[in-house]
């Protein structure tokens, strides 16, 4: 079974397609490889350096062939470790990346769109789309003339560094751009996988409950940005957004709120302000 | 294995159990052993870990591995959190819990966030 994403088969399996780029199993191969590191030792480099801490002769207890190891190591070290390496690379390359992440429906895709449509002249963007299936997000993001790699996750839940460190490598974005990292659309699983991210924005829309940020807090905790989007549909809604922002604002007190319409353009001129204070922040 | 909707839900809890795995498999190999006879883990409960998606993910996720066999133990480390107005020590039971004394929402997390595989016992 598959290591990183747990499917059974493969219509389970990552996949890192560009548009209109035949994808090869063979790649697709010597990827999955890669994220489950069973035949590729060189990620398991970091373990090496642990060896110290077993300290065989000490610690183990030896009794009828059994031995005690004391292991002391974070379960999520491998996707931490890759996410430092993904980080690294961005500051290198002064590349500022985004994480997106919402429940499936808020609305991250449009939003995502009017973004690169409105600021594509004055900055340079490039995008990786996460899915469990389907090039649609990609071909929307392709039809605006902007960088696009998609990472269907089969059915896995959500992105992990190593995937992003495969497909940066295959998308090599510009020195001195923004990425913009969607995630696969869930308010659960992604909030644990750090990918190497700048910051972290969280999208919810008008159309979903207040209480969201205490139902999902985990993902609210790690945010930095909080992004309300449909704000043209209020009129319509029974929605406070006052409760919201009070919610959000005890899970995560330092959260920052935009209130936006990807569709009708209202408030996201405050997004990019903040958009292009970052990117020049990390300069 | 099978895709029921209840696995979808609950996989990341599956992405853990494979990082535990992978800990526990090059363990094994670094000491020449066969399997894991017990295995002893630390989760904090505010790690964003449910305890019952983890034991439904289990025994499909260490079927035919060295962990197949094993007992696992685990620690679950309560969280804990310092308020950053009065500095009161206080558990947490949510991630959004005030401080009871001064009832800010502004605090650092002491433990809770706890993922760790702390010892296994090989044969």
């Amino acid at each position: 079974m598959c290591g990183t994403c747990g499917c059974g088969g493969p219509e389970g399996t990552v996949k890192i397609q560009k548009p209109g780029v035949a994808f090869t199993p063979d790649h697709h191969h010597e990827d999955h490889h890669h994220h489950h590191g069973h035949h590729d030792h060189s990620h398991d480099h970091s373990h090496d350096h642990d060896h110290g801490h077993h300290h065989h002769d000490h610690h183990d207890h030896h009794d009828h062939q059994k031995t005690i190891i004391e292991v002391e190591r974070d379960i999520l070290q491998h996707n931490d470790v890759m996410a430092a390496r993904n980080r690294g690379y961005f500051e290198a390359k002064n590349i500022y990346a985004i994480n997106l992440v919402s429940s499936p429906g808020s609305g991250k895709t449009s939003l995502l769109e009017r973004t690169l449509n409105d600021l594509k002249n004055e900055l340079s963007f490039s995008v990786i789309e996460g899915d469990q299936q389907t090039m649609n997000d990609a071909n929307r993001i392709e039809a605006l003339h902007v960088p696009v790699i998609q990472i269907n996750t089969g059915k896995g839940c959500h992105l992990e560094s190593d995937m992003i460190y495969d497909a940066v490598k295959q998308l090599s974005p510009k020195d001195n751009s923004i990425l913009m990292i969607e995630n696969v659309g869930n308010l659960v699983c992604p909030s644990m996988f750090d990918l190497g991210e700048k910051n972290r924005v969280v999208i919810i829309s008008t159309t979903e409950g207040e209480d969201k940020p205490l139902k999902y807090p985990d993902m609210f905790h790690t945010s930095d940005i909080c992004i309300i989007n449909k704000i043209d549909l209020l009129p319509y809604l029974n929605f406070d957004l006052e409760k919201l922002k009070m919610y959000a604002l005890q899970v995560n007190p330092r959260l920052q709120f935009f209130e936006v319409s990807a569709t009708t353009g209202q408030g996201m001129e405050k997004w990019y302000q903040w958009l292009k204070k970052g990117q020049h922040k990390s300069h | 294995m099978s895709c029921s909707p209840k696995i979808l839900i609950k996989m990341h809890e599956l992405s853990i159990v494979m990082g535990i795995l992978k800990i526990a498999e090059n363990e094994t190999s670094k000491a020449g052993a066969k399997e894991v006879e017990m295995i002893e883990l630390e989760i904090g409960t505010l790690a964003g870990i449910e305890f019952e998606a983890l034991d439904f993910v289990w025994p499909t996720a260490v079927k035919n591995t060295v962990l197949e066999h094993a007992i696992k133990n685990i620690e679950v480390i309560e969280g804990k959190g310092k308020c950053m107005e009065c500095e009161e020590v206080f558990s947490m039971k949510h991630i959004y819990d005030p401080c009871p004394k001064c009832h800010t929402y502004l605090k650092g997390i002491l433990q809770g966030k706890e993922l760790r595989v702390k010892a296994l016992t090989v044969v």
